[in-house]
Order: structure tokens, then C-alpha cells, then sequence
């Protein structure tokens, strides 16, 4: 029996947003947002809409896939996925499921996609207010742990504590996202360039958290159309191949209570070495990297459990000139990513991951021909992907 | 006097029973984790099911409240309205070395400002809320 893989079996032939705004501020309705990213990745493929027959999404989304087949005309809905947890940790995982039933013959052409109107709902950085807390959240919340980043706060202070973690590895991943927004008109955070001297003054989040190791939280939406790889080259746009995608965690990483064995972690020991298997690839292999910021912190331990550098040489190897485009040694988070383009909850990576590719990123890395986003560190379940051009099949 | 304002979300054991016997425990002043009666394994937080035998015949046991602090954090952005204007405080993971290293989670009693050693030695204070619509303790933590 040959090996189980999608390696090669699929393309993204288009990429979709909207404007990216401030939380709460989106002038339109989340479900709109949603359209408004999917017709524009139809667009930017040349492709009907209403050949679109399903939908992967993840984090709880929303938007309906019922709702949306509705509301486009869409004459038969074939695929409908969400993938569970929270976070942003499926952002590559819906790529993956997609992926699948592109690949098996479920459905033809899927579309990934995140849509965020916070306004219109609960933020994710406030606690709801309310009476009690009951299982998980009754042995957090009555301690003051309540949000994302006091619920990540002390595994990311146990990494720095083991490996003797300096300030400064933590300030170049925020530094290297401010730079990138800087060249993008798309961002947020365009025109708001951030120096090491404010990083240092800016004001404690939760320590080890400064106010530049957060993401923002943003309205908007973005939207990806997977194709099988057979019919990649009929559209308008140079196909972006899925080479491997691998989601899940490791050992006893949700046991309840902080108790996961390996605690300081982003939940990838496990997941990255299935991604490069699936993919064929080794991390020198890898031009350009997305890695999604929920907390500085989080993209640290992900890129030590990619491989990327070992935890003792995280000092040495976190220095903003190695992760800046074109010419860094790992160009990190080229579009400016969660903490300065704008929190789409991840999935604005997997569209930057895809301009990389096609030579069309505000911070172009010249010749990437290897493209990898890291989605959601130290939530569970995480993922992890990486497409390649043609050329790398 | 509690470490943290009055109003932040208070612990209801859950609906399907599974935690019960912690917080009744906590009540009296006794800090309990889980024990599996078959193979001894210690387990926290409560779960059905020994993640080690698969024995479903678990056991409530008392332990010391003797830790070390594994991780900590200092939460200084207020995200509920209790603790607006609060100011920084610090919350520590603590492993018990007396049940398996079994991590529990509370506040780091004192000066909010303080250094945390991580490594240190610390035991339980129970942290009464008898006021509480349904009465709780709460599990914090100071240095020895």
C-alpha cells in the first residue's frame, strides 16, 4: 500500500479579505464580512462562485456553511467542517480538512475562511461577565485567570525560565511583525512602526506579556478556495500546492488544571515532525515562515519545535536582522501577522504564506518556493502546513 | 479578607458531580485530589477515568498542601470589571510532590509586586468566601 498523503493533491488557486479594521469598528455585519472574503478569493481566482460546493472553518465560526450556500445560490453544498478547540489553533487544520475532501472526492472546491466582527460579540481579551464559573474555568477564574493570555501566561514563563529566555528573543518576534506592516497597506498597523525602546516602556499585559507581545483583536474576514491539484493551472493565479498539514497535540495536553505534562510547550512536539514527514521537507528547506502570534511567547516555542533553531540558541537566532525579509535568515511573519496586520484569527498567514509563493508580498522573500504557517501555539488542538510552488513537487 | 476583589466569577462544582468532593473538601479545609484505587496513579484535574489503568474506580485523596511553584504569572490588565483599578497580582502553579506532581493553581499570597522563585517552597491557605450565594474556599498559596 503506497503512503497515505495529501502531498501534492491539492492547490490554492485564490485568496480573499476585506479590509481589515479595528475591533468593533467593521461597518458591516460579521456574516457580510464573510461573503464580501469569499467572492474576492472567487475573484482572485476567476473562478464562479457558485462552483464553490463546501466549507472548513474553525474556532467555532459563526457562519454557517447552510446559511452561506444559501445566501451565494450555491446549487449543491457538499462539505461543511468545523474543526474543534479554540484559539486560532485551526486555522491550518481547516486548510488540511479541506485538503481532505478536495482530495477524496467529497467536494470540488472548498473554501477555508475566518470571519471576526468582535463588536458584535464577546471579545476574546475581556472575560464575560457573570456569576460563576463551573469545571475548567472554576479553577482558573476565581484566581484572576480568565483570559487568553493569563490562561498562557506560565507556560511561556516556564520556557523562558528552563532555557534562560532572554527579554530580547520575545522583542525581535514583535519587532519583525511591526517592520513587515510597515511596507503593507492592508495593516493595522501601517504607519505605526514600533522600536525596541518603546517595546521596552510599553506597559505589562500579564509578565511575561508586554502590551507588543499581544495580538490585536480585529473585524474582518479572509477566505482561501482549495482545488484539486489536476485542475490548478485552469485559473488565473500561480497555484500555491498543499505539501503536508498535520493538526492534533501531545500526550495529556488538555488535562485539566494546568497539568499537562510537557507544560512548556506550543503543543507542536508532536505535530511538527508529522507535518515534515508529510511534506518531505526539512526546516532549511523552508524559505518563509508565518507563525501565528497570539503572545510572542507562543511563536518562540513554535519555531523551536519546527526545528528552526534548539531552545539554547533561541537568544542567538531571536535577533530582529534574522527575521526581517528579504534576506533574514527566516523571514518571520512577512504581512506584519496577528500583532500588527490584523487578528484574523490566523488565517491572514495562510493568505500571506500563498502571496510568498506567487512572488506577490508587500515583503517579498525573493525566490520562496517552500511556504510554512504555524497556527495557534499552546492552545489544543494546534496545526501546521506548509505549501510549495510547482516547482517543489 | 480575600486576595482578589469580591465579584470575580465564583466556582460552582459541575453539574455531572465530577469535582464535588474537592470543593466540599476545601470547605472543611481539606485539600483532595484524585487517586486511582487500582493502580495508585495520582490525577488532577478530575477527570472519569484513570488516564494510567483506564480504571474508572477513582478515589478522593488528602494531601499535605506542601508544593514547590513550577510557573507563575503577574496579570496587571484588568479583563473583569472587579478588577478595575485592582492592580497587579500574581498567580502561581504549584506542584505537589507528596501527590505525583499533580500542578494546582492559585494566588501567590503578599506583596503583589514581589520576585517569584520559581522552585520555592509553599503551602495552602484556605481562602474562605462564606458570604459567597453558595459558600466556596479557595486554594491560595504562600511561601514557607
Amino acid at each position: 500500500m503506497s503512503k497515505r498523503t495529501l502531498r501534492g493533491q491539492v492547490a490554492v488557486i485564490g485568496i480573499g479579505e476585506t479590509t481589515y479594521y479595528k475591533h468593533g469598528k467593521s461597518p458591516v455585519s460579521e456574516f457580510k464580512l464573510a461573503l464580501q472574503a469569499i467572492l474576492a478569493a472567487c475573484k482572485d481566482a476567476g473562478i464562479d462562485p457558485r462552483k464553490i460546493d463546501g466549507f472548513a472553518s474553525y474556532s467555532n465560526d459563526r457562519n454557517d456553511p447552510s446559511r452561506l450556500a444559501a445566501a451565494l445560490g450555491l446549487p449543491a453544498l457538499r462539505f461543511s467542517n468545523m474543526n474543534w478547540g479554540g484559539g486560532g489553533g485551526g486555522g491550518s487544520a481547516a486548510m488540511g480538512n479541506a485538503a481532505a475532501a478536495v482530495a477524496c472526492g467529497i467536494a470540488d472546491c472548498v473554501v477555508v475562511f475566518r470571519a471576526l466582527a468582535q463588536g458584535q460579540f464577546q471579545r476574546f481579551g475581556a472575560a464575560p461577565p457573570g456569576g460563576s464559573a463551573t469545571g475548567e474555568a472554576a479553577l482558573n477564574a476565581p484566581y484572576g485567570v480568565m483570559s487568553p493570555a493569563q490562561r498562557y501566561a506560565m507556560r511561556a514563563m516556564r520556557f523562558l525560565h528552563e532555557n534562560r529566555i532572554a527579554d530580547s528573543a520575545q522583542r525581535a518576534i514583535a519587532l519583525a511583525s511591526y517592520h513587515h506592516a510597515q511596507s503593507n497597506p492592508r495593516a493595522v498597523m501601517h504607519g505605526r512602526p514600533l522600536t525596541a525602546e518603546a517595546y521596552d516602556a510599553s506597559r505589562w499585559i500579564v509578565e511575561p506579556w508586554r502590551l507588543f507581545d499581544c495580538c490585536m483583536e480585529n473585524d474582518g474576514a479572509a477566505a482561501l478556495i482549495v482545488v484539486p491539484a489536476e485542475r490548478a493551472r485552469d485559473f488565473g493565479q500561480k497555484p500555491a500546492y498543499l505539501l503536508g498539514s498535520a493538526q492534533g497535540s501531545e500526550y495529556r495536553n488538555a488535562a485539566r488544571g494546568h497539568n499537562a505534562p510537557l507544560y512548556a510547550t506550543s503543543s507542536f512536539t508532536t505535530v511538527a515532525p508529522q507535518l515534515y514527514d508529510m511534506a518531505g521537507v526539512k526546516p532549511a528547506d523552508v524559505d518563509v515562515v508565518q507563525s501565528y502570534e497570539n503572545f510572542t511567547g507562543g511563536v518562540l516555542m513554535s519555531l523551536v519545535e519546527h526545528g528552526f533553531f534548539k531552545a539554547e540558541e533561541a537568544n542567538d537566532f531571536l535577533k530582529p536582522e534574522n527575521l526581517l525579509a528579504p534576506s533574514g535568515k527566516l523571514p518571520l511573519n512577512t504581512s506584519g501577522g496577528n500583532l500588527a496586520e490584523c487578528y484574523m484569527h490566523g488565517l491572514e498567514l495562510q493568505v500571506e504564506a500563498v502571496r510568498q509563493l506567487r512572488g506577490q508580498s508587500t515583503s517579498q522573500v525573493p525566490g520562496a518556493e517552500v511556504s510554512m504557517v504555524i497556527s495557534g501555539p499552546m492552545v489544543t488542538p494546534v496545526s501546521s502546513m506548509i505549501l510549495g510552488t510547482e516547482a517543489t513537487l | 479578607m480575600s486576595y482578589l476583589p469580591n465579584g470575580l466569577p465564583a466556582p460552582e462544582p459541575e453539574n455531572d458531580g465530577l469535582d464535588k468532593p474537592y470543593w466540599d473538601g476545601t470547605r472543611r479545609g481539606e485539600l483532595k485530589v484524585q487517586r486511582c484505587k487500582g493502580c495508585g496513579t495520582f490525577q488532577w484535574g478530575p477527570e472519569w477515568i484513570c488516564h494510567k489503568c483506564l480504571s474508572f474506580d477513582l478515589d478522593w485523596h488528602k494531601v499535605s498542601g506542601k508544593g514547590r511553584i513550577y510557573s507563575w504569572e503577574r496579570p496587571w490588565h484588568p479583563v473583569h470589571p472587579a478588577l478595575q483599578g485592582h492592580g497587579p497580582y500574581i498567580v502561581v502553579l504549584v506542584e505537589l510532590p507528596d501527590a505525583g506532581n499533580v500542578r494546582m493553581l492559585g494566588n501567590l499570597l503578599g506583596d503583589p509586586r514581589q520576585d517569584v522563585p520559581i522552585g520555592a517552597e509553599v503551602e495552602a491557605v484556605f481562602e474562605p468566601h462564606d458570604d459567597a450565594k453558595s459558600p466556596f474556599t479557595l486554594v491560595q498559596w504562600r511561601l514557607t
